[in-house]
């Protein structure tokens, strides 16, 4: 029998979606325990279903999906229990459950509130629904929860719109609305996927200490590995609907039993140090004269009080052959100093010279419309999503054979075989050419913007989170085709992440940026090992340690500017 | 706010100024000018008016100034003295001529709308929520039937039916025993029992779009994410309909506003001449055949500054709505 501890025992659940093509099984015969005061952690690829497991629990699975079986036996405080698969979705006994005993919060904490109710309203409509309250009391409790998950002046915050809160500040709103009701389970979808890993830390931190205090127990879905380590008591993997292997979470991470789960952990891990291929290199020659050297670029965007300085006196250099790798924050500039190399936007002012193939130097930042296109061919970009990055009216071939069409380097025969030479190199099989984006897979379509970087033979790549969007399994694949291209071609990367593992991984050097100035530069190692300056330090701690033993979100330094 | 309201009330003066302008010009654009239309007239039932007798109406009428002196004259009597001048064609006021027409307008009109929304937004929100069920392929197949029928059309239609079939009286919006009375109970219910005519007529078409346009509106909303939030929260599904994506799907209509009101005097002109309503429309159309300018001017100015009303009260509204607009 069960103990009295455990608030939710899902047994066999079987979650269809009907679809055209026939039903997709997204759940498929999944059991687990969830104990009060305990954590489950749920994690597992995109599309592994768990997300629909979660949804399944209060029965708000989007249509046209459905439960088909299982039983989902909620056990409340009072001894009685009830089979919430069993209950009409639309009935009034599920949304007695729904928010008062059974609280879920989302990943996108903008697109999960309505922009034009405000903050109180929100949470009090919880409190008048299932506690009965009056519009005052709901609202002093509404004032008092905002307390509770540290959202600066409660008093005044209750009555602001979510718009004008950060992300951070907005995902504790959805907090202090799923606690409203003192529930005795939290469903936690992703919640800290779409924040920084410094509010990351700050969220988990939150939601460890209230569930403490509270007496919950939390079910938390990610594909992070690192936030599992550091906050799960159980994991549950999931693959394809399936559960692959269940456990204590020391035991998933030091004995994983099944091959699914080693893989996973492996790939996590292999991101935790330096590329073999990096090991085995020999290393870059450093007297070369360095490919584009960036000096005091300054990017500002708007004028007088709405002033921004995007990119803010920045200097850098990149050697033939080296990966420079920038980190830093949503914010940071890292993107806008990406932007600026391309010159898709006109720097405001600074130098960044170029050499060119020949010898020649060009500075970018001041090239005429002739100069600056024929650099434009040796620098090339990609993009973090595969999906919007792609026009999904062309077919592949045409994708990648666009920059030399349109640069007049190969048409007809000789383009096919380019595109075909292309498409191997990233290891896509040639035969799909005439299939249109839709038809690949994420990691796929990454590979179709490698190909479409690399077709006019360029010489530096500027990458923008270029893996930010895959699965971990399938992020190393990426850098490992990336690096292997580089020794290849010659290339050198400019690769912007704010994946402290991806850039050890791969990156020669590192520069840290934050609010628009690089606060440090230095050889991979000796920033990630010993770095120097107090934000680098506290961007480090805050980032979760694929390691249940060396669990460190308490001994994290906070970074004031 | 406010320095957004000064600031818009402030342009407000030099567009009209310009739009009374450039109004007057094209007004005066066709050849010729009232008394041309109405020697015209004269001519064809056989009166001969001779060279002297127009020289001296356009004297009296002051067309034989210049263009510009003409609009000052008209501009300034506007400002001053809220004179809008006097009809040629009907040889009275030109205010007195419009106000009463207005004011039917206005109440032909806002029935119209009421009628439109009350039946077009629960139609669409309906259709939008049981996507692809019998009763939404019910609710297209209406909308698109009334999409494509012609008002006027529809307007003989019903005519016939109610005149033939049900032996009502059709046209215009009063009995002729009231039609000249002064205001009374009797004269209200009597204006009510002509009125469902022409509503119907005009809400037709208005429906048809607005169903479409709430159904397309409220898909967009069904599948945010707010939605399954709320819905996780424990609301009942009637009540997070209406507390959040209906409420989001309405602002797109409040900027419709901006063009509501010029429709008063403009709109459904062709109906209104088939049943033959006493309103704005069809006495707009006259002036401009007769080139009655005086008239017709006022009619124009009126429907610019409506639109500038109109405008500014839609912004208003929705920054009023929607918190994320900010009026700066």
């Amino acid at each position: 029998m069960t103990g009295s501890n455990v608030v939710l025992e899902v047994k066999d659940l079987v979650t269809h979606f009907p679809t055209r093509t026939g039903v997709v099984k997204a759940v498929d015969g999944v059991s687990f325990k969830i104990e009060r005061g305990k954590t489950l952690c749920v994690v597992g690829e995109s599309g592994s279903g768990k997300s629909v497991t979660a949804r399944s629990i209060l029965q708000i699975v989007d249509t046209p999906g459905r439960i088909v079986s299982g039983s989902m036996m909620l056990h409340r405080p009072n001894g009685s229990s009830v089979d919430l698969a069993t209950l009409n979705p639309r009935g009034p006994e599920i949304r007695a459950v729904r928010g008062a005993e059974i609280a879920m919060i989302f990943q996108e904490p903008m697109s999960s509130l309505s922009p034009v109710h405000t903050v109180g309203d929100q949470i009090m409509e919880v409190l008048r629904l299932h506690l009965k309250m009056s519009k005052a009391d709901a609202r002093a409790r509404t004032i008092e929860l905002l307390k509770q998950v540290e959202i600066p002046n409660p008093d005044r915050a209750i009555d602001r719109y979510t718009f004008e809160f950060s992300g951070g500040m907005r995902q504790r709103v959805m907090i202090a609305m799923s606690l409203a009701c003192n529930p005795s389970l939290l469903i936690a979808d992703e919640p800290t996927t779409a924040l920084d890993v410094t509010t990351q830390a700050e969220i988990l931190d939150l939601i460890k200490r209230l569930q403490q205090r509270h007496g919950m127990g939390v079910m938390f879905i990610t594909h992070d590995m690192g936030v599992v380590a550091e906050i799960a008591d159980d994991v549950l993997v999931m693959y394809h609907g399936k559960v692959m292997e269940e456990g204590p979470v020391d035991r998933i991470f030091h004995a994983p039993q099944d091959a699914y789960t080693k893989m996973l952990i492996g790939s996590v891990l292999k991101l935790e140090r330096k590329a073999d291929i990096r090991l085995k290199r020999a290393p870059i020659d450093e007297k070369a004269p360095p490919v584009v050297e960036i000096k005091n670029l300054v990017m500002h965007f708007g004028s007088g009080n709405n002033l921004v300085k995007a990119v803010d006196d920045v200097s850098l250099s990149v050697r033939p052959g080296e990966t420079l790798g920038i980190v830093g924050e949503s914010g940071s500039g890292k993107t806008t100093m990406g932007r600026c190399l391309m010159r898709v936007y006109q720097p405001t002012g600074g130098q960044m010279s170029y050499r060119r193939a020949d010898g020649s130097v060009v500075d970018l930042v001041a090239a005429d419309k002739h100069k600056l296109r024929e650099c434009r061919r040796e620098i090339r970009m990609i993009f973090q999503d595969p999906v919007g990055s792609l026009n999904p009216r062309m077919t592949v071939a045409q994708i990648i054979g666009e920059p030399l069409l349109v640069n007049e380097i190969a048409k007809g025969a000789e383009l096919d075989d380019r595109v075909a030479d292309l498409m191997r190199q990233v290891g896509l099989e040639p035969a799909w050419r005439e299939r249109y984006p839709h038809a690949f897979s994420g990691g796929q379509r990454q590979r179709i913007g490698i190909a479409r970087a690399i077709a006019l033979n360029p010489r530096l790549i500027v990458a923008d989170e270029a893996t930010s969007a895959l699965d971990v399994s399938l992020r190393s694949q990426m850098l490992d085709l990336m690096m292997n291209l580089q020794d290849k071609l010659g290339l050198s990367y400019v690769f912007i992440s704010h994946d402290i593992g991806v850039i050890r991984y791969m990156c020669d050097r590192i520069a840290v940026m934050y609010r628009g100035k690089v606060v440090e530069t230095g050889e991979t190692e000796q920033v990630c090992d010993a770095p120097n300056h107090a934000y680098t330090k506290a961007l480090l701690s805050a980032i979760p340690r694929p390691d249940p033993r060396a669990r460190r979100m308490g001994q994290r330094h906070r970074y004031v500017a | 706010m406010l320095r957004f309201l000064v600031t818009r009330f402030l342009w407000m003066v030099p567009s009209l100024f310009v739009i009374s302008f450039l109004a007057f010009v094209l007004i005066q654009l066709p050849p010729g000018d009232y008394v041309t239309t109405y020697i015209a007239t004269l001519a064809a039932s056989n009166e001969i008016v001779d060279q002297n007798q127009a020289a001296d109406l356009r004297q009296r009428f002051g067309l034989d100034q210049p263009m510009i002196v003409q609009y000052w004259k008209w501009i300034t009597g506007i400002l001053l003295r809220g004179d809008f001048g006097l009809s040629f064609e009907w040889q009275q006021p030109v205010s007195e001529l419009i106000w009463e027409r207005m004011a039917l307008t206005l109440v032909l009109t806002f029935s119209t709308l009421l009628a439109t929304w009350a039946i077009a937004l629960p139609v669409g929100i309906y259709s939008a929520v049981r996507k692809y069920s019998i009763g939404d392929y019910i609710a297209t197949f209406f909308s698109f039937l009334g999409l494509a029928i012609p008002s006027f059309l529809l307007a003989l239609v019903l005519m016939y039916l109610a005149a033939v079939e049900w032996g009502q009286e059709v046209g215009g919006l009063f009995s002729e025993k009231y039609q000249t009375a002064p205001w009374s109970w009797g004269k209200v219910v009597d204006l009510l029992w002509h009125l469902w005519i022409p509503v119907i007529i005009l809400a037709v078409s208005g429906t048809a779009s607005l169903i479409r346009v709430m159904r397309a509106n409220m898909l967009d909303e069904l599948n945010r994410a707010y939605v399954t939030t709320a819905r996780a929260k424990g609301l009942s599904e009637f009540r997070l309909l209406m507390k959040y994506p209906v409420r989001l799907a309405l602002n797109p209509f409040i900027s419709t506003i901006a063009w509501l009101l010029p429709n008063l005097v403009s709109g459904s002109i062709i109906v209104a001449i088939v049943l033959s309503l006493p309103t704005a429309g069809p006495l707009l159309l006259q002036s401009l055949m007769a080139q009655d300018m005086y008239l017709a001017g006022a009619f124009i100015l009126l429907i610019c500054a409506l639109t500038l009303i109109g405008s500014l009260i839609s912004d208003i509204l929705l920054a009023i709505v929607d918190p994320r607009i900010r009026l700066e």
